[in-house]
């Protein structure tokens, strides 16, 4: 079994990938909804940009929240003089990274599912006396919610597994950054620990198996006995 | 006057330009595919806007472009039927049905859902989903959910055309009834001569 230090590793992966996915949700809906619906000059450089951290190198990902998010960083600066609050070599660091990674496959799940969604439909809740808002909440989100489950697994498989961003942008910091891909790596570089790696490797894919299995019967429930894939 | 409507709409190089006023009864819009009997219904409800005009329904102004006066869709109390019934599909029959008479005032209302089923005739249909339902048991669904939002009015857009011969008789029947026994205003949309004579009460022939 794991030892108290390894359950600690698995327990701060799991924070900061559920904080990181729950708080990137919204964002990740809004984005999506705007690239699904919207129609702005600019759409296909915003759709680049969200895109980005799914084709830069991760270690360039994470320089660049380095940047942002330093002392001397307009985000950091911003963050420290008006909080008191610093997120370099912080759990709340490394949850940043892997929000930043996760963001563009939510994207992509919830932009697609709005897109499957009959815009007519808005329509007619529209002639039946719904206002705007009401027809949004009763009619495009409940049948975008396939996706947007899809989103919270895909986001949280990409967090927990998020290595190169996080290690460069928040390091490798025992108990606060040390994530299970983190863990992983530091005890592959100290000979006669294979054991531990094989115990967290195989954590590791229990938690990604776990996150879909729940997430198909999640749909399968929420869809009553309309057919219903997420992924 | 039940539909009072002059309207202006440029759509692509084509541009709508009407103006009709009818009585009570069933209105037949009549015209070929493509002569915007769709994009008419469209702006009475709401879902389009008409660069100019004005459209009153029982004496009620929905739009009136010199006045500034716009309702949205949601403000109109027209019940609209669609050609394919577009029924929400993530809500059993139930739901469906009384989507909208959940969000009518109560004085808006002048149907009970227990009535709407009797008349349409779709209690055993009431815990399926609406894509287990066939076109006929859709649009009767479709209809219901209109009426029991309390409409002044009703807009119909071709609702016989998915629907096969048998079909399509009991469902004008609906129709009919709706006409003769609730005395609703219908404006409706077809392109079959058959079925204009048959249900029309006033005829509009758009070009």
């Amino acid at each position: 079994m794991l030892t108290a230090e390894e359950w600690g590793i698995v327990g701060l992966s799991l924070k900061v990938s559920i904080v990181a996915v729950v708080l990137t949700l919204p964002i990740a809906f809004a984005l999506a909804y705007l690239l699904a619906r919207g129609r702005f000059p600019g759409k296909a450089l915003v759709d680049g940009l969200i895109h980005l951290p799914l084709v830069v190198p991760p270690v360039v990902t994470g320089w660049l929240l380095l940047l942002a998010f330093g002392r001397n960083g307009p985000i950091g600066m911003f963050l420290e003089q008006w909080f008191g609050v610093t997120v370099i070599f912080r759990w709340t660091g490394a949850a940043i990274a892997s929000a930043v990674m996760a963001l563009p496959l939510m994207v992509r799940a919830v932009r697609l599912s709005i897109e499957a969604v009959d815009r007519r439909l808005e329509g007619v809740a529209r002639t039946l006396g719904a206002g705007a808002w009401r027809a949004f909440a009763s009619v495009t989100l409940p049948l975008s919610l396939p996706g947007i489950i899809a989103a919270l697994v895909l986001g949280f498989a990409r967090a927990i597994g998020e290595f190169g961003a996080t290690i460069t942008f928040v390091s490798n910091i025992p108990g606060e950054t040390r994530t299970l891909p983190l863990a992983i790596y530091g005890a592959l570089q100290v000979p006669g620990s294979d054991r531990e790696v094989v115990r967290l490797a195989i954590v590791s894919v229990a938690l990604s198996l776990l996150a879909i299995v729940a997430s198909e019967w999640i749909s399968r429930r929420s869809a009553g006995s309309r057919p219903g894939h997420v992924l | 006057m039940s539909f009072e409507v002059h309207v202006r709409k440029a759509l692509g190089q084509f541009t709508i330009d009407r103006a009709f006023a009818v009585g009570p009864g069933l209105t037949v819009l009549f015209g070929a595919s493509g002569s915007g009997k769709t994009s008419i219904l469209n702006l009475i409800a709401g879902l389009l806007r008409p660069d100019s005009g004005h459209i009153r329904v029982g004496g009620v102004t929905l739009v009136d472009s010199a006045k500034g006066v716009n309702l949205p869709p949601d403000k109109r109390h027209l019940g609209y039927v669609f050609q394919d019934g577009r029924l929400f599909p993530h809500r059993r029959v139930r739901a469906n049905l009384t989507y909208g008479w959940r969000l009518a005032q109560p004085d808006q209302r002048w149907m009970a859902p227990e009535q709407a089923i009797a008349f349409l005739g779709i209690e055993h249909l009431l815990d399926r989903w609406p894509m287990s339902l066939s076109g006929g048991e859709a649009q009767r669904v479709a209809i219901g959910r209109a009426l029991l939002a309390g409409p002044r009015a009703l807009l119909m857009d071709e609702p016989l055309s998915s629907l096969d011969e048998v079909r399509r008789e009991e469902i004008i029947i609906v129709i009919e009834r709706i006409r003769d026994e609730l005395k609703i205003p219908i404006l409706y949309v077809t392109h079959d001569r058959a079925e204009a004579d048959r249900l029309g009460n006033n005829f509009l022939e758009i070009s």
